[in-house]
């Protein structure tokens, strides 16, 4: 007798509206996206949505019974918080189907302004213990909360027990190493914020050089970050994936974590017994061909297990960052 | 006691780093004796791991500070994920005896509807929630250290009318980032639940070099500071204006008698600005002093404030 498990909800990644309709296409059942400024925590050249274009989403996924989140999960600085009220607005006039927010004055003005809009609470909250959960839906009214990549399997399956909203976890894609929403490293090197402009190692300060060994060095602002031999993959220069000696390793290590992708798929099963609505994508700043490919896989791979189906996800590994992939703080403690 | 509070203070952080018991003690019975601060925080707020370590010498220490005229505040953990986190955190908000600065969270759950400080950990960049954590019990808000100028102008004339003073770190090493795992464990093959306590053996943090040899980051178990040690000296009468009132100092092994007799001296008016950042440059640790954030530039960066 195959087990039956809730269906959970697939919730996909969408840079641009080309990726949206890919993703949706693909399966997603829900796709998350932002507009094009500081409102959300991927604010990079060329990606994101104008208002004009988030209607036009809207109604594509809506036809396809697809649901539509926008994130507006960046910190606000006072004086500028127009952009965001605005960015709120938006979402409420056009019916998102639900609006992810990280700030906590955001997420009062959201609740009294629109009550009828449904709020997550992104992961950029940090909400990482039930106690902190209840605390942002008791005073948000939040539905949903967007788990931190910190917590193991078991934890997430007590938790759920102790919340009085959904869960969505992180399944595949980019790890940051940091505490999302609680990370200036950027800011230190770059003079611009994760937290209020919703950027991490913007490519404007990454600098890649060649020295006369044929080795390539990379750089954030004037801080060396890595150094690839010429056999090596070289990795986007982010300061939480570098390579630093310190007192107790004089040779070059890995101090936060190695360059590794989050690949979950072997522990769907388990993400699905233990309480968890809905499976996020990672990767708005990835390419059509990515999105397509992810989105499909998962698609099936949820599908089988809803089958009572063994799920076939070998081909994912193909697309994890350097070929390396983790389970990241999902499987066991040790890894802390 | 607000008009009181408002007339500018100096502000103790609580002690980041994992300091040898007997020290931790030490450390606070000098300031309750000598150091010219208002406010004294005290706690773990890195590693719940490190608390047990501490706690025997909480009630002598908050007595010394009591008896020496500072208000004493504890601090919450600022990462609360396992069940020792949890209870620790409850623990802390659920005594009467001192106020509690929330540093998470599950902290504000705990601390709704009373009185209480919210730390530097927490988010708080924007008038709306300064309003909303005031509504909460919230009577005292630290910023986050990255916020800029502009920002705290801006923050502080929009809470000018609330019951709620707004305080900023002004000296000591910047705290970047927080993260399940444990960097001092991982540094020496070890994971955070066999770490035995090797963040002991850097009291002021273990520094990271880039693979140039050029000083980055430091260590502190989760948790990620500068290299060089915020030093806002010339912008304290600035801040002041835009209705900053607590200037806070982070602890390290440096004299910080010393150093808070001399923002004591800016912050009251008593100690020319210029003469404070001598006297603090002649106290300066081997690391450079910053300043960057709060000129909206990278965090590890000094401007001269003259050129502003």
């Amino acid at each position: 007798m195959p087990e039956i498990y809730t269906r959970p909800e697939l919730v996909c990644p969408a840079g641009t509206p080309a990726a949206l309709r890919t993703a949706v296409d693909a399966g997603a059942d829900a796709v998350y996206c932002g507009l094009q400024n500081e409102t959300n925590a991927r604010n990079f050249p060329g990606l994101n949505f104008t208002p004009a274009e988030l209607e036009q989403a809207l109604g594509y996924a809506h036809a396809r019974s697809a649901k539509v989140l926008l994130a507006v999960n960046t910190f606000p600085p006072a004086g500028k918080f127009d952009m965001w009220r605005q960015a709120v607005d938006l979402a409420a006039k056009l019916g998102v189907d639900a609006m992810i927010v990280g700030d906590i004055g955001v997420a009062d003005y959201a609740a009294k302004t629109h009550p009828d809009l449904r709020l997550h609470l992104s992961v950029q909250a940090g909400a990482s213990s039930p106690e902190a959960i209840r605390f942002y839906c008791q005073a948000f009214g939040i539905k949903r909360v967007v788990l931190p990549r910190i917590l193991t399997v078991a934890e997430i399956a007590e938790l759920h027990s102790e919340i009085p909203c959904e869960i969505e976890a992180f399944i595949f894609g980019n790890i940051g190493m940091m505490a999302e929403g609680r990370c200036s490293l950027t800011n230190y090197a770059t003079g611009l914020s994760t937290n209020m402009d919703g950027v991490c190692s913007p490519a404007a300060d990454v600098h890649y050089q060649d020295d006369s060994e044929g080795n390539l060095t990379t750089k954030l602002g004037p801080f060396m970050i890595d150094r690839f031999t010429c056999g090596e993959n070289a990795g986007y220069p982010t300061i939480c994936k570098g390579r630093y000696t310190c007192s107790a390793n004089a040779n070059p290590y890995y101090t936060f974590e190695e360059p590794v992708s989050l690949n979950l798929s072997a522990l769907l099963p388990d993400l699905m017994r233990a309480g968890v609505t809905a499976l996020k994508i990672e990767g708005r700043q990835r390419s059509r061909a990515y999105v397509k490919a992810v989105v499909a896989a998962f698609r099936m791979a949820v599908d089988d297990l809803m089958a009572g189906h063994e799920p076939a996800l070998a081909n994912l590994l193909a697309l994890t960052e350097g070929h390396r992939e983790t389970q990241g703080a999902y499987r066991s403690k040790t890894w802390r | 006691m607000i008009v009181q509070e408002r007339a500018g203070s100096v502000t103790l952080g609580p002690v980041l780093f994992n300091w040898q018991p007997e020290k931790w003690r030490d450390f606070y019975f000098r300031i309750a004796d000598e150091a010219p601060v208002a406010t004294v925080y005290i706690g773990e707020t890195v590693c719940s791991k490190r608390a047990p370590l501490i706690e025997p010498y909480y009630q002598s220490v908050a007595e010394r500070l009591t008896a020496g005229g500072k208000t004493v505040v504890f601090s919450s953990l600022s990462e609360v994920v396992s069940k020792i986190d949890r209870k620790l955190t409850e623990q802390i908000c659920t005594a009467d005896e001192f106020m509690v600065e929330a540093n998470d969270g599950s902290a504000l759950m705990y601390l709704k509807g009373r009185p209480h400080h919210v730390g530097p950990l927490m988010n708080v960049y924007n008038e709306h929630a300064v309003a909303f954590l005031v509504e909460n019990g919230a009577k005292n808000i630290c910023l986050p250290v990255e916020m800029p100028a502009k920002a705290v102008g801006a923050l502080c004339d929009a809470a000018r009318d609330l019951e709620v003073s707004i305080e900023v770190q002004v000296f000591g090493r910047q705290s970047l980032a927080l993260s399940a795992r444990c960097y001092h464990a991982r540094a020496h093959g070890r994971t955070k639940d066999s770490c035995r306590f090797v963040c002991e053996e850097d009291p002021d943090g273990m520094t990271l070099t880039t693979l140039e040899g050029r000083t980055f980051l430091t260590v502190n178990g989760i948790q990620t500071l500068s290299y060089e040690y915020l030093n806002l000296v010339h912008e304290v009468p600035a801040l002041r204006q835009m209705g900053v009132s607590r200037f806070r100092l982070s602890p390290h092994t440096l004299d910080m008698v010393g150093i808070a007799k001399i923002f004591a001296g800016v912050v009251e008016g008593k100690l020319a600005v210029d003469e404070a950042a001598a006297l603090l440059e002649a106290m300066r640790p081997n690391a450079p002093f910053a300043n960057g954030f709060y000129y909206g530039k990278p965090g590890y960066t000094w401007s001269s404030a003259s050129a502003h």
